[in-house]
C-alpha cells in the first residue's frame, strides 16, 4: 500500500503493509535516527514521536493512522519549537537538548529520543512544571543507565531558559 | 586483493557512498592515508603491542589519533582515556580523537569489563603517549638543534624554552608518517603536579551527538543489500543444558510472508528484505519444540541450589572463626536469598553480519571485539584471521547481555543466505535469552565481643558461575554445556564484598559453586553478585551494631582499620548529615514510616559507601527510596564529573535491582519477557542522588562503574530495618515480601 504522510513538515510517500508499525517506516524507509526500537510493546518510550504535538509510540501506531496528521520526530523538534514560539528561524537544537548537554545527562543515550520528545511535549504544555508534574509526565519513559535525576535537572533548566529567567 | 578491497570483496568506496547517513563504512576517520599506516584496516589484528604506531598516530594537521582498545558504553571512558593521552602528549582535547573499535585497526587492550578502562587501560595509554612524546621531542631536538631538556611543548608545538619563535609542531615533525619506535615503557611520565587535563571535568565527547540525536547506535546501522533477520526460539530460555530443539517446523505457516527460514543445527531464524516481514514471520512460524520441565521454578530455586553437588572453594580462612564464635558476646546468624537479574538493555541488542566465502565482517556492541572474533570463527568454521569484528555502541549493556548471541545469529544467517543480515533481538529475545546475573544464597554468621568489636565472621555463599557458549553457538554446533565452576571466571564469592572492610582476625568465606546445568544461563551483571553479598553481609553488620547498642555509623568506624574505607564512610555520612541513632530504635506510627540506613561495598577495588533515606508504606508494602548519598574512592580520578555520573547511575540502577528486579521462571522456562513481567525503577520512582567523589591523585586509578552498587543495596535494606524494626532477608524488596515480613511481627 502507498501512504502519504507528513513528516517534519515534508510530505512523503511511503510503501508499506497496512499493519506495518510507523516505527519501521521511519527507520527503514525514511532513514531517521530519532525514533528507535526498544520493546515494540509501547512499554518503554524509545520510539516516541509527536503526532499533532502529542507523544505517541510509533512501534504500535499503524502507518495508516498518521495520514493527514502532523508527525514530528526528534529531527523536526527544533523547527516545531520555532513554530510554537513564533521564532523566525529554528534553533540548532531544542532547548531541552542543549540542557541535556549542559548537565551531561545521557550515558548510552539510547532512551534520549523518548526523553526529549516527551520532555518537549511537557514544556510545550506546562512551561513551568513542578517536580511532581515532571515525574508524572515522564513516568512512561524508562532509562536503564539511571540518568533520571539529570533528565529532571535538564527539564528544569530548559524550562527556566525558555522562560527567559536564565541564559 | 587491492589495498582498497576488503576481505569481502567490496570496496570501501562502495560502502561509503551507500546513500543514507546510516550506511556502514569502515571507519576511516583518523586512519591516515599514505605511508606504512595505510595498511591499517586491511590486516587482521592483534597488532604489535610493542610498537608505538599501534597506539598513536600524529597527523599533518597537528592532531593525534589514539587507538583505544576499550569501548565507549556511555560510561565516558573514551573521554577519560583521551584526557590521559592529551595530558602526556601536551595536546589540547580538541587535538585528540579515537576511532571505532575494529579487530583490523585497534590493539587488543582486552575486553571492556570490570570497570577497568581507566584502571588497566589508562596506564597503557599513558605510557604509550609518554613514549610518543619522547620520540617527538627527539625529532624536535634534531630539527631545532637543541637538547631535549631545553624544549617545551604546548598544544603540540615544540619550542625552545624561552624562545617561543623557535618552534616546530608535532604535525610538521611526523605528519602521518610512522614513528617506527619501540614501546619500551621507560619514557618519563608527567609529574602529577603538572597535570592540566587529568583531574578536570572535561565534557564527554559523545554527549553532544547523543543529545542532538545524530549519534549512530548499533541499532541505526544499515548495510547495502542487507536482509533483516530474527531468531526463532521458544519464548523464554529453558534450563541450561536443555537447549531448544525444534522437532518440526511448519514452513507453510509463513507461506504468505516474503521471508525465508534459516536452519543450522538446532538454530532457527528467518530473514526477509523488509524488517516487518521478518518480525511477522518470526512470530507466525510454527515450530514444535521439544518439551522440557527441568527448571526448579522460582519457588524451588534455593532448595535446589542448597541441595546441589557443589565445588567448594575457601576464599578466606583467617584465624579460627569457630573458636572465636565460642567466645563472642553476641552472634548474629541469618540466611539471605538473592534473585536472578537481567541485564535487560533498554534497547535490545542488534548486529550485522556479512559473511562471504572469503571472510566475515561482523558489527555488534560486544565488550570484547577480539574475544567475539574467536567465538564467531568457531560458529562460522572460518579461520580467526578471516573474521573482522567492529564495535558500535548500542544501548547500555551492564555486562554480558545478548550481544554475542545476536552477533553470532547475524553471522550464521548471513553465511546461510550469502547476503549481509541485520539481526535485531526483540524485547522477549533479550529478556528471555539473557545470560542472567546468577541467583545467590548466603548463610552469614558474625559475632562481637562485649565492647562491640567484631571477633568472628563466616560467609557461606551458593551460586553458579558463567563462561558459557552463547546460545547460537550451542544451537548451531550442538556443543555440550560449558561452564566454569572454579577459578577467576566463575564468579566465586567476592572476598572484597564480604567483610573485608572490617578488621576481623577470625574470618572465613566459602564459595559453594552450584552447577549451572538445570538452572538459568549466567554471566557477569554490573557489579557481579556484589549487591547480593552486600545485602547479606552488611545487614549482618547492622544487626551486630544493634546488638552492641551502637549507632551503625559509629559501629562501622570502630571496626574499620583502613583509612580509605573510613574516608568514604565518613564522606557519605557527612553528605547525609548523619545523626547518631541506634537503628530501629525510634519506630514511627501510621501507615507511612521513614528510615535511614548506611552500607559499605565494592567490586574488586575502590571503596564505596552509601546512605539511604526511604519511606515504607506498611499498608501497601511499597518502599520508596527518597534520597541517596553515595561516596566513592577510586584513587586518581581522571574526570570527576564522569565518575559522579557513574555513581548516580549505579545508585539508581542498584535501587531498581534492590526494590524491583527479579527474573521469574516456571519449570519450563523464563516468564520475564518484557518491562511488565520484569519491572525496573520508573522515572516517577527515582530517588534524589547526592554524589561525592574522593579524589586521590597520588593513588592508582581503580574502577568507578560498579563499586557503589552493593553499598546502595545494603543502605536501603538497613534503612528498612530502621523504619520498621524488621529485617528483610530476600530481595527484591517487593510489596508482597514487605507485607509478609511485617505480618510476622504483628
Amino acid at each position: 500500500m502507498e501512504y502519504q504522510i507528513t513528516v517534519n513538515g515534508t510530505a512523503r510517500t511511503v510503501i508499506a503493509n497496512p499493519d506495518t508499525p510507523l516505527l519501521y517506516v521511519l527507520m527503514n524507509e525514511l532513514s531517521l535516527k530519532g525514533p528507535r526500537f526498544g520493546c515494540g510493546l509501547a512499554q518503554c518510550g524509545s520510539c516516541s514521536v509527536l503526532l499533532d504535538g502529542v507523544e505517541v509510540r510509533s512501534c504500535i501506531t499503524p502507518v495508516a493512522d498518521v495520514q493527514g496528521r502532523a508527525l514530528t520526530t526528534l529531527e523536526g523538534l527544533p523547527a516545531l519549537y520555532a513554530q510554537q514560539k513564533g521564532l523566525a528561524q529554528a534553533p540548532a537544537m531544542h532547548p531541552l537538548q542543549q540542557a541535556f548537554i549542559d548537565v551531561q545527562a545521557p550515558q548510552c543515550g539510547y532512551c534520549y529520543n523518548g526523553m526529549t520528545i516527551k520532555g518537549s511535549e511537557l514544556l510545550a504544555k506546562i512551561p513551568k512544571p513542578t517536580e511532581a508534574e515532571i515525574r508524572t509526565h515522564m513516568d512512561g519513559h524508562l532509562c536503564r543507565c539511571g540518568t533520571y535525576p539529570r533528565v529532571m535537572k535538564a527539564i528544569q533548566l530548559a524550562s527556566s531558559r525558555i522562560a527567559g529567567e536564565i541564559r | 586483493m587491492s589495498a582498497h578491497q576488503t576481505a569481502l570483496g567490496f570496496s570501501r568506496r562502495d560502502l561509503l557512498k551507500g546513500g543514507g547517513a546510516l550506511i556502514v563504512g569502515f571507519s576511516m576517520a583518523g586512519v591516515p592515508a599514505g605511508g606504512a599506516l595505510a595498511a591499517r584496516g586491511d590486516v587482521a589484528g592483534p597488532f604489535d603491542m610493542s610498537a608505538i604506531d599501534t597506539w598513536i598516530a600524529i597527523h599533518a594537521d597537528n592532531t593525534a589519533t589514539v587507538y583505544l582498545g576499550k569501548g565507549e558504553f556511555g560510561q565516558g571512558n573514551t573521554t577519560g582515556l583521551l584526557q590521559i593521552a592529551a595530558e602526556e602528549l601536551d595536546l589540547d582535547m580538541s587535538q585528540v580523537r579515537s576511532v571505532q573499535l575494529d579487530t583490523n585497526v585497534v590493539p587488543n587492550q582486552g575486553a571492556t569489563v570490570s570497570s577497568a578502562s581507566i584502571e588497566r587501560g589508562g596506564p597503557q595509554i599513558r605510557a604509550a603517549a609518554a613514549e610518543a612524546r619522547r620520540a617527538l621531542l627527539n625529532l624536535a631536538s634534531t630539527r631545532l638543534a637543541m637538547q631535549v631538556g631545553s624544549l617545551v611543548v604546548n598544544n603540540g608545538i615544540v619550542s625552545i624554552d624561552g624562545h617561543q619563535a623557535q618552534s616546530v609542531s608535532y604535525g610538521a615533525l611526523l605528519g602521518d608518517k610512522p614513528f617506527n619506535v619501540k614501546f619500551t615503557g621507560t619514557a618519563p611520565q608527567k609529574a602529577i603536579t603538572r597535570y592540566k587535563v587529568v583531574g578536570t571535568n572535561v565534557p564527554r565527547v559523545d554527549i553532544p551527538e547523543k543529545a542532538a540525536g545524530t549519534y549512530t547506535h548499533m541499532q541505526h546501522l544499515r548495510m547495502p543489500g542487507m536482509l533483516h533477520g530474527r531468531v526463532v526460539r521458544p519464548r523464554g530460555q529453558r534450563a541450561y543444558g536443555v537447549g531448544a530443539k525444534p522437532l518440526a517446523i511448519d514452513e507453510s505457516s509463513i507461506k504468505d510472508i516474503p521471508a525465508r527460514i534459516v536452519r543450522k543445527g538446532d538454530f532457527v531464524g528467518v530473514v526477509a528484505e523488509n524488517e516487518w516481514d521478518a518480525i511477522r514471520a518470526s512470530r507466525a512460524l510454527k515450530v514444535t519444540w521439544q518439551e522440557t520441565s527441568a527448571l526448579p521454578g522460582n519457588a524451588d530455586l534455593f532448595t535446589r541450589m542448597r541441595a546441589a553437588k557443589t565445588s567448594d572453594v575457601t576464599i578466606v580462612d583467617w584465624g579460627d572463626a569457630e573458636k572465636a564464635f565460642a567466645k563472642a558476646a553476641h552472634v548474629s546468624t541469618a540466611t539471605y536469598y538473592c534473585p536472578y537479574q537481567s541485564h535487560a538493555p533498554f534497547g535490545p541488542n542488534c548486529a550485522i553480519g556479512d559473511v562471504g566465502p572469503n571472510g566475515a565482517l561482523v558489527i555488534s556492541s560486544t565488550q570484547d571485539i577480539y574475544g567475539s572474533r574467536d567465538m564467531l570463527a568457531e560458529v562460522l568454521s572460518l579461520p580467526v584471521n578471516k573474521v573482522r569484528v567492529q564495535y558500535v555502541e548500542g544501548s547500555g549493556t551492564f555486562g554480558r547481555s545478548c550481544y554475542e548471541d545476536c552477533a553470532q545469529a547475524a553471522a550464521v544467517m548471513s553465511q546461510a543466505v550469502g547476503k549481509p543480515v541485520r539481526v535485531q533481538f526483540m524485547r522477549s529475545d533479550e529478556h528471555g535469552w539473557d545470560d542472567y546475573g546468577p541467583a545467590h544464597l548466603a548463610d552469614v554468621r558474625a559475632g562481637i565481643d562485649a565492647n562491640g568489636k567484631i571477633v568472628a565472621y563466616q560467609y557461606n555463599g551458593w551460586q553458579h558461575g558463567w563462561l558459557i557458549n552463547e546460545t547460537t553457538h550451542e544451537l548451531v554446533l550442538n556443543t555440550p554445556p560449558k561452564e566454569r565452576t572454579t577459578g577467576a571466571m566463575s564468579i566465586p564469592v567476592n572476598r572484597m564484598s564480604t567483610g573485608s572492610m572490617y578488621q576481623i582476625a577470625d574470618r572465613r568465606v566459602v564459595s559453594h559453586m552450584v552447577p549451572m546445568v538445570g538452572l538459568l544461563k549466567g554471566a557477569p551483571l554490573r557489579s557481579p553478585l556484589d549487591l547480593s553479598f552486600a545485602f547479606a553481609s552488611e545487614q549482618t553488620i547492622d544487626e551486630l551494631a544493634v546488638a552492641a547498642k551502637m549507632d551503625p555509623l559509629e559501629f562501622r568506624r570502630k571496626n574499620i582499620g583502613d583509612a580509605r574505607w573510613l574516608g568514604v564512610l565518613n564522606a557519605a555520612a557527612q553528605a547525609a548529615a548523619w545523626t547518631p541513632k541506634i537503628s530501629g530504635s525510634a519506630l514511627g506510627n501510621g501507615d507511612v514510616v521513614t528510615g535511614r540506613g548506611i552500607g559499605l561495598g565494592t567490586h574488586h577495588v575502590s571503596y564505596g559507601a552509601a546512605v539511604a533515606d526511604i519511606e515504607v508504606n506498611k499498608r501497601t508494602g511499597v518502599i520508596v527510596a527518597k534520597r541517596l548519598f553515595g561516596a566513592l574512592d577510586c584513587g586518581q580520578i581522571v574526570n570527576p564529573a564522569a565518575v559522579e555520573a557513574q555513581i548516580m547511575g549505579q545508585m539508581i540502577q542498584a535501587t531498581s535491582r534492590t526494590l524491583k528486579e527479579e527474573v521469574l521462571f516456571d519449570k519450563e522456562g523464563v516468564t520475564s519477557l518484557d518491562w511488565m513481567s520484569y519491572p525496573v525503577l520508573r522515572f516517577g520512582e527515582h530517588p534524589e542522588v547526592v554524589t561525592v567523589v574522593v579524589q586521590r591523585l597520588d593513588e592508582p586509578s581503580s574502577g568507578a562503574g560498579e563499586e557503589v552498587m552493593g553499598a546502595t543495596t545494603a543502605a536501603i535494606a538497613n534503612a528498612f530495618y530502621d523504619a520498621t524494626g524488621v529485617r528483610l532477608r530476600q530481595f527484591p524488596l517487593t510489596p508482597d515480601r514487605v507485607k509478609a515480613a511485617l505480618a510476622t511481627r504483628t
